[in-house]
């Protein structure tokens, strides 16, 4: 199929998608609106909603508090898991020991951690990120841990042969190995920043798009609720876009085994 | 007068433990030398032990009993002389064609501006001048063998281990490998040991061609000199009476202990 029949037809989904919403949440069907407008609303409202919010400008703070919240978690979460993937990669022992509490914590529904996350960090941004790092943290750890892990055995002793050092085989194989890893679950681990970033708004805290959603909901507002989903929705989007242009760079040596990006 | 002798295998006895704790020997009493500037081929049945006794001579592994001399110093760790190929692909897949070879200077402390350079040489050498910015993941499995080759010899090792290098190959880019092999092995001649369980193959290439019997416990039941002239052209030589000759002789011996491999190895699936 051509890119703009493609494009043509994914545009279709959303056009019917929007005037069938319209339409059942607006017009009586055998005298009865089967969309409520108080439990749906309608897209015209949720869109002048969005076209006030970026007006006037307020999204703009919201936005940025949560693009620096994930930015942050994603940033902590990603160093800490390199390094603590690698070093237990390394260290069976230390590996063997921590197993279990790794397995533990990374078993516990972070969103319960939440509550514990804004009473020792506050309701600013700091909570949020702490939220965002537990997620992160774990799939780039569990990733570099398997990296380092799983290096083939021929590039390794090939390294060996070639007369690298510990220090050197560090270098050029298990780091771009651990790395590749990484760089393979990023698109799930900067979405997962940004869900802890949201969720820990939602949970409590005085701006950010989570919070933008939780004052909406708490009015009953679900125009505004619905609008603050839309533009959460374009805002992962986007970031997800960026991440794929990153990772094509990154990983330019690696075949590319899915369609994707 | 004798020419040095550059790896000396005496009496190597390898042996790994199992899982369930018995011990498997590999290889019993293995003696073979390897004089400087000679090329041995190693042939044996699937599982013969012949890969294991290259990791040997590498210092990949220790034999249980017997002693490795490399240049008659008892090699101690890893064999710092050899360059090995090895069957699998080796490359590092992160690095391009170039880097991959240019990595062995730099990793003796090369500068990295002089590594280059001269990494594109040996690239050019084995025909892949054009290919320098290429991922291995985008070359063919020849083309890979040959900047794993480049790889190997841009270090100039004075020992050259190659473990069923060409394997993986189809038939041609193996005799088309081979020739590459034998043009540059004839530059500096290297020792080298060459292990293969393609008789035809051993025979082309090298100057003295050792049979293993069938494992466990395998041992050297046989070693033929071969006198074919050189230079040689695998393609041509292949038609050779005198290699049809040693080619019968070889193969009267390797083929019970191929048999004998075989049912081995349904025997031993039988009993899984």
């Amino acid at each position: 199929m051509s890119r703009p029949t493609l494009f043509a037809l994914q545009v279709l989904v959303a056009v019917v998608g929007i005037v069938l919403w319209q339409v059942l949440s607006t017009v009586p069907v055998f005298g009865k609106i089967l969309l409520p407008p108080f439990f749906f609303s309608n897209p015209l409202d949720v869109f002048s909603q969005i076209v006030k919010w970026f007006s006037s400008g307020v999204i703009w703070k919201h936005l940025g508090i949560t693009l620096t919240e994930s930015l942050l978690a994603f940033v902590i979460g990603s160093a800490g898991g390199v390094l603590v993937g690698f070093w237990f990669a390394r260290q069976p022992l230390v590996a063997a020991v921590f197993d279990p509490y790794v397995k533990m914590v990374n078993a516990l529904p972070r969103v319960v951690l939440a509550p514990i996350f804004a009473l020792w960090l506050g309701l600013g941004i700091w909570s949020k990120v702490a939220l965002g790092v537990t997620l992160v943290f774990f799939i780039v750890f569990f990733n570099v841990y398997q990296g380092v892990k799983e290096v083939s055995r021929t590039v390794l002793d090939n390294g060996r042969m070639l007369g690298m050092s510990e220090r050197q085989l560090m270098r050029h194989v298990y780091w771009p190995s651990a790395l590749s890893w990484m760089f393979s679950s990023l698109h799930t681990s900067v979405g997962f920043a940004v869900v802890g970033a949201v969720v820990g708004e939602y949970l409590g805290s005085a701006a950010g798009l989570g919070y933008l959603i939780q004052q909406a909901e708490g009015v009953f507002d679900v125009a505004g609720v619905f609008a603050g989903m839309f533009v959460l929705s374009a805002f992962v989007i986007l970031i997800d876009f960026g991440v794929t242009l990153v990772e094509r760079r990154l990983l330019v040596w690696r075949p590319t085994v899915d369609g994707r990006g | 007068m004798s020419t040095p002798t550059a790896v000396a295998l005496e009496d190597a006895k390898v042996a790994f433990r199992l899982g369930d704790g018995r011990v498997y020997t590999a290889v019993e009493k293995a003696h073979l030398t390897v004089a400087q500037g000679e090329f041995v081929a190693i042939v044996g049945p699937t599982g013969c032990g012949k890969s294991t006794l290259l990791n040997v001579a590498a210092g990949l592994l220790k034999p249980a009993a017997g002693n490795v001399r490399i240049f008659d110093r008892p090699l101690a760790g890893l064999n710092r002389d050899a360059g090995y190929l090895f069957q699998a692909d080796a490359l590092f897949p992160w690095k391009t064609a170039l880097d991959n070879v240019a990595i062995g200077l730099e990793v003796q402390g090369t500068p990295r501006s002089e590594a280059l350079p001269r990494a594109q040489q040996w690239l050019t050498s084995v025909g892949l001048g054009a290919f320098a910015g290429r991922y291995p993941h985008m070359l063919s499995g020849g083309q890979r063998k040959r900047v794993a080759l480049a790889q190997v010899l841009i270090r100039d090792p004075k020992i050259l281990l190659m473990d069923e290098p060409f394997g993986p190959l189809d038939a041609q880019t193996r005799q088309v490998m081979g020739n590459l092999l034998l043009d540059l092995w004839s530059a500096d001649r290297k020792a080298v040991l060459f292990v293969t369980h393609d008789l035809e193959e051993a025979i082309a290439l090298a100057d003295r061609v050792v049979i293993m019997s069938a494992g466990p416990s395998s041992r050297i039941i046989g070693d033929w000199r071969v006198g074919l002239p050189r230079p040689r052209d695998i393609f041509e030589v292949r038609l050779d009476k005198e290699f049809h000759a040693l080619h019968r002789e070889i193969w009267s011996v390797l083929k019970d202990e191929v048999m004998k491999g075989y049912a081995q190895s349904t025997q031993a699936a039988e009993a899984v």
